[in-house]
């Protein structure tokens, strides 16, 4: 007969000690688990990933429906527990009763909301599970959030928010932020990042009310400033959520009791997690609620364990912020400071020495050796030898090489490199030796990187070291075998060394090949045309034959004819023109494609110029449907004729593609402009998507709806027509100088992040001058390409150069 | 070999291509970067691909449809990819590029 387990609290400690449970023995406990949010078990430390747009829920979740079913576990999602009846060892839920063997309280925390006025009006919020964070992801771009506290939540939560196109302002009580994990100069430097991306932060700030009717509308300080605010975000701080053990009899302290085996003071209750106390010790991060969750799955089992807490280290999960911090750093008799600065690159180290060990440790800006400090700091290595050098990290110690995979050989067996989930080199080295040769098996064997991945590359360096020549570490991949550079190192040495023509490129950089081949030749042919618009001049020879002939090839090397439709309008005349140019030229298809206007297949090679007179004469141009550049502007019909437009989403589509066609950029870029929310224009999955709003336009940026399908990422809510022009031709600009040939815009911005884009664009004088970039680029290349090829002499080329069978048959 | 002239090599675009029509099929002469010509089939050997409309690079060209890329001097493919197409011999005289009439399939010289 199974034992009956009963958890309350879904969450990642009771999640962690399921697995150890069910992997150890799968027939102990018959287990029924209560949660009260409507879900199971998800990776809650990837929350700002979430909701910085990085990550989809989807990709946190850590226990599905089919894992639970599977575990027969039953379910009680949505449902609160009441009270525990002790004597008669009963679960009492919201919707019945539940009898238990063995409990686990995981009831985790409660976010601590600050009592002032106003604490409980609407758009007042926490950071603490995914309805906090959909909430968040639902506030629209542009409007105003404040986020009360600057701890590691609260940076996460504005970050994200900030991502996601908000107005944003941190207020911190203490005098600079993350005051318990960062000394004051790197809580500045943290405070100077996020001030470049846009994030107004305001430290000595003590909230005195929330201000608003039903809605909150600003919050006030005590210093009298006033910010007006549509959404405000408590991050303060947590407290366990103890309350169901104390109202039951449980012992309570600050939170609930437990021993070493994670008992309560009922010998049949346990608890696991946030909610507990040990020792007088809280505990909030990931990394002791595992080893908890561990010790727990033991004492279930009837095996001994012991929990014993370790020390701990921080890393603050914001792309592009690089801070670490572990240990004590508080200034103290008998200790001293090693500290490092270098301003320009915005790089912070500093030590705390005590008796020639190393107490503690922070680091902003490059964090490489973290792991090897956090290993001096648990293990109190004698570092009196090489103090002189120790704060350039392990590199520098004993001459050993600078080489990044020496330091990790070098680490012992029981160094930490996955401090979410504990894992030590030795579990890796094991894993990889039991066949785990790649990152994805040895994170599916050992949990290592598999939470909130910072030590990926660790432990694609362990790998590296175990496997020797065996492992290919990812690396940059060169843009073709005529050289080992990549796209991104190709584009930057094209602007630092102002190299102007493909020979050019090809002697600088040391090609291998006489001149290229068709993969890097298309690329290098746009970077410089897009680099030096004036100095460097197009090849066509360089160019994929789409581009070259103006037109489609298809599989039997025929081609095919889209003129343009600007915003998918068109007239009688132009539909006359087209029908009979398919008729005079045996079109065999005509099509309408999906960017709104008409695809005329089957054409032959030599016919195009002559076709395309016959077009151009009827006022009709390419429609660059084949390019790497401009293809559409797909629109709505907005106000003209629709009842719900807000706006001339037709006229806003035409004017932007007068301005943007003819421009190359690395890859094809498709535009659409909807007239309201409804969408007809489908706006939400293109290159640049405008959503026309009563107030104004809603841009969007880095759709995709290809072999990927993405939704757009807001990149600003602007107010009038010119400035959505601005906007949009200033970021087509910036892709244009940035990404990689071949990367749409999604792939880019997954590269670059959004917030650089946004930080770049925010700023109207560079805004400005990509656009004066782009205009200045257009003069030499917004040219009808079938008016320049239709001439005579450039039409013969379209033709055989001899025809050698005519003779032949006379 | 009876030499047919077929135009001027400035008719071709450095590292580009025409065609030319015979009696044996579709004929790509091709123009390297240092103005040599060749000339070969223009359907590849893969799918029929048109060669003449492919990217020029060195001694080489690659079929626009699925990048074979084909060895302009020895017809044969390179890479990973296996098959030959056809090559035929050219000369160029005076700016002129004369091509084999015997190769492609000519009963007598022009």
């Amino acid at each position: 007969m199974m034992e009956k387990l009963v958890v309350i609290g879904a969450g990642m400690a009771s999640g962690r000690l399921l697995e150890h449970l069910f992997e150890a023995d799968p027939t102990a406990y018959d287990v029924t688990l209560f949660n009260a949010e409507p879900r199971g078990n998800y990776n809650r430390i990837m929350l700002s990933p979430v909701l910085s747009g990085e990550k989809s829920y989807a990709e946190i979740v850590t226990h599905d429906d089919a894992w639970y079913a599977q575990n027969n576990v039953t379910c009680r999602f949505g449902e609160r527990v009441e009270r525990i009846d002790r004597d008669r060892k009963m679960v009492v839920g919201a919707q019945g009763e539940v009898a238990y063997d063995k409990l686990v309280i995981a009831t985790g925390s409660d976010p601590f909301i600050i009592p002032c006025d106003g604490h409980d009006l609407d758009g007042v919020i926490a950071y603490r599970d995914l309805d906090d964070t959909n909430r968040m992801i639902d506030t629209a771009p542009g409007q105003r959030a404040v986020v009360i506290g600057g701890g590691l939540l609260g940076l996460e939560a504005a970050a994200g928010l900030r991502m996601r196109g908000l107005d944003v302002t941190v207020l911190h009580l203490a005098g600079h932020l993350m005051e318990r994990q960062l000394d004051p100069a790197a809580g500045y430097l943290l405070r100077a990042d996020l001030e470049r991306r846009g994030i107004t932060v305001m430290t000595e700030a003590s909230t005195k009310c929330i201000r608003g009717e039903t809605c909150v509308e600003a919050v006030e300080l005590q210093d009298g400033t006033v910010l007006p605010a549509d959404l405000v975000v408590m991050a303060v701080g947590i407290r366990p959520a103890a309350r169901l053990a104390k109202d039951n009899g449980l012992i309570v302290n600050k939170a609930i009791e437990v021993d070493a085996q994670m008992r309560t003071s009922d010998p049949d209750i346990f608890a696991v997690g946030e909610c507990i106390e040990f020792a007088g010790q809280l505990f909030g991060l990931v990394a002791p609620l595992y080893d908890q969750a561990k010790v727990l799955a033991a004492t279930l089992l009837g095996q001994d364990a012991v929990f014993a807490p370790k020390q701990l280290s921080t890393k603050l999960k914001v792309t592009g912020c690089d801070l670490f911090s572990a240990g004590d750093f508080a200034e103290g008799p008998g200790r001293e400071d090693v500290v490092f600065r270098d301003p320009a690159r915005g790089i912070y180290k500093r030590l705390v020495i005590e008796d020639d060990q190393l107490v503690g440790a922070v680091m902003y800006g490059d964090t490489a050796d973290a792991n090897w400090f956090f290993g001096l700091i648990k293990d109190g290595t004698d570092i009196a030898e090489m103090r002189e050098t120790l704060i350039f990290g392990p590199a520098y110690q004993g001459g050993a090489a600078v080489d990044p995979l020496a330091a990790v050989a070098a680490l012992p067996a029981d160094a930490e490199i996955c401090g979410c989930n504990g894992v030590c080199k030795g579990q890796i080295v094991a894993a990889i030796d039991g066949g785990a040769t790649d990152l994805g098996a040895v994170r599916a064997t050992t949990k290592a990187s598999a939470s909130c991945g910072t030590c990926t590359g660790l432990v694609e360096q362990v790998l590296a070291a175990t496997l020797g020549d065996a492992f290919q570490m990812p690396a940059a991949q060169p843009v073709c075998g005529c050289t080992d550079l990549s796209h991104e190192d190709v584009r930057r040495l094209i602007k630092s060394q102002a190299l102007k023509s493909q020979p050019a490129v090809w002697q600088e950089l040391g090609w291998s090949t006489p001149n290229g081949c068709h993969i890097c030749r298309p690329a290098v042919n746009f970077y410089l045309l897009a680099d030096w618009p004036l100095e460097y001049q197009d090849d066509p020879q360089s160019r994929f034959v789409n581009e070259r002939k103006h037109a489609n090839i298809q599989k039997d090397g025929t081609f095919s004819v889209v003129p343009r439709m600007w915003g998918g309008i068109t007239t009688a005349d132009e539909l006359r023109a087209i029908a009979d140019a398919a008729d005079k030229y045996d079109v065999p298809t005509v099509k309408v494609t999906g960017g709104q206007r008409i695809d005329l297949l089957g054409v032959k090679g030599e016919d195009l110029p002559a076709m395309w007179a016959d077009l151009n004469a009827a006022g009709l141009v390419s429609g660059h449907a084949y390019s790497k550049g401009l293809r559409t502007v797909k629109t709505c019909v907005g106000t003209d004729h629709c009842r719900f437009g807000t706006q001339d989403s037709t006229g806003l589509g035409i004017r932007l593609e007068k301005r943007l066609w003819g421009s190359w950029t690395p890859h094809k870029v498709k535009l659409a402009v909807s007239g309201c929310p409804r969408n007809c224009a489908e706006a939400t999955c293109k290159d640049v998507g405008i959503v026309c709003v009563e107030s104004g336009f809603e841009i969007g940026v880095g759709g995709a709806a290809g072999m990927d399908v993405k939704e757009v990422e807001p990149l600003v809510k602007v107010a009038t027509e010119d400035e959505a022009v601005e906007w949009t031709v200033a970021f087509v600009q910036l892709y244009r100088e940035h990404a990689k040939y071949l990367d749409r815009p999604y792939k880019w911005l997954s590269k670059v992040g959004l917030d650089w884009v946004q930080q770049t664009l925010t700023d109207a004088a560079e805004r400005k001058a990509l656009v004066d970039r782009f205009d200045l680029s257009q003069t030499i290349y917004q040219t009808d390409p079938w008016a320049e090829l239709a001439v005579r002499e450039k039409a013969r080329a379209f033709a055989p150069i001899a025809d050698l069978t005519l003779e032949a048959a006379e | 070999m009876s030499w047919i002239d077929v135009g001027a090599v400035t008719d071709i675009p450095l590292r580009g291509a025409r065609v030319v029509k015979t009696p044996a099929g579709c004929v790509a002469l091709f123009r390297t970067e240092t103005a040599e010509v060749f000339a070969t089939s223009n359907t590849c050997a893969h799918k029929g691909g048109p060669l003449s409309e492919g990217i020029v690079h060195g001694r080489h060209v690659t079929c626009p449809l699925h990048n074979w890329v084909w060895s302009l001097e020895t017809g044969e493919a390179q890479g990973a990819d296996d098959g030959r197409i056809a090559t035929y011999p050219t000369r160029i005289e005076g700016g002129r590029i004369l091509i084999d009439g015997a190769a492609i399939g000519k009963r007598t010289a022009a």
